[in-house]
């Protein structure tokens, strides 16, 4: 695939889903399981993503400077700092580690 | 338009809130997705058309890690990630009411801060109004702030030196950090960074990520980890 055909199919699709609720009667939905299941859905996916992007290289694990970034970023998360904040300080706490490492 | 209620009042101030802070991110969103390899239009067009952030993140993080040979990987992620706005779009079809037109724009503006401030309100009308502020105040600064995100991205140029990778990993930290209220998405959230990182050095880029979904299934549909006497 190309980039302009993942882009647009992966638009599509995500554009698709928000239309579902709008379209279908809800009943195939109420399931509590299904709603819970939905929901657990985005944290795992979220949670991997954070993983692969902090300890992936490619198809191989490698600890760099990445990981302090993250660590110093989970610290100022739990004490309320700001998003963009947050994500500005991982990259300023890389930035040097990688130029000296 | 005459008076506006109390109601509604609060949930103008609620939708520019929430949509100010939203607009941050797409600085974010918009430096990252050219850093992994798009270009501004195709940045432009995610956050036009896709318009919902975890998966526009997913999108350009898994683009990042495995290239155009993850693209398969890269939409499934997405997709995954936007299952969340069919219930979204469940709980606001009664919402918004009838009316092809009004239907198709209110399915482009559900996202989870939309329906945060829609659901935050007691009564109909303040809903109805909470949603649509929030979706276009949203819609308007995310598409807005991810073009100069994408112009700025574009300057920079090689970014591992500026520790952006780094900091793609703490945007989705960001994305994850309000939902880790409950102790069984802590659990799914720990088990599936487990899995992820165990599987990458054998699997194709991408497809870690989509293997960890399976956490969340097992875990939902069992229902582990859940406080006694919740089930939902």
């Amino acid at each position: 695939m190309t980039t302009w055909q993942i882009v647009i199919l992966a638009s599509i699709v995500c554009l698709a889903l928000k239309t579902v609720g709008y379209l279908v009667p809800p009943r195939a939905f109420e399931h509590p399981t299904v709603a819970r299941t939905a929901n657990l859905l985005t944290a795992a996916l979220l949670a991997a993503l954070i993983a692969v992007q902090t300890l992936g290289a490619g198809q191989s694990i490698q600890v760099d400077a990445r990981l302090p970034a993250v660590a110093v970023a989970a610290v100022l998360y739990a004490l309320r700092v700001p998003f963009v904040v947050v994500v500005i300080a991982a990259a300023a706490v890389a930035a040097p580690i990688r130029a000296v490492t | 338009m005459g008076e506006r209620s109390a109601d509604e009042k609060k949930a103008l101030r609620a939708a520019l809130a929430v949509g100010f802070a939203t607009a941050a991110y797409g600085i974010s969103f918009g430096a990252l997705a050219t850093v992994s390899g798009l270009d501004i239009w195709q940045t432009c067009f995610l956050s036009l058309v896709m318009f919902t952030g975890g998966s526009q993140f997913a999108l350009i993080g898994v683009l990042a890690s495995g290239g155009l040979a993850a693209g398969g990987a890269a939409v499934t992620s997405a997709a995954l990630l936007g299952t969340r706005n069919v219930f979204y779009s469940i709980r606001m079809a009664p919402i918004i009411g009838p009316g092809f037109f009004r239907r198709a724009a209110a399915a482009q503006l559900t996202i989870d801060e939309s329906v945060a401030v829609a659901s935050a309100q007691s009564s109909l009308p303040a809903q109805r109004y909470g949603f649509w502020v929030t979706g276009i105040v949203i819609y308007l600064g995310w598409n807005l702030t991810t073009l100069i995100g994408a112009l700025i991205g574009d300057l920079l140029g090689d970014v591992s030196a500026y520790g952006l990778d780094a900091a793609a990993a703490a945007a989705f930290l960001g994305l994850l950090w309000p939902r880790l209220k409950e102790r069984q998405t802590q659990a799914v959230a720990v088990g599936a960074a487990v899995v992820a990182t165990l599987l990458t050095p054998w699997l194709m880029p991408g497809l870690p990520v989509i293997v960890a979904a399976v956490v969340a299934i097992v875990i939902g549909g069992f229902n582990l980890f859940a406080r006694k006497g919740t089930t939902a």
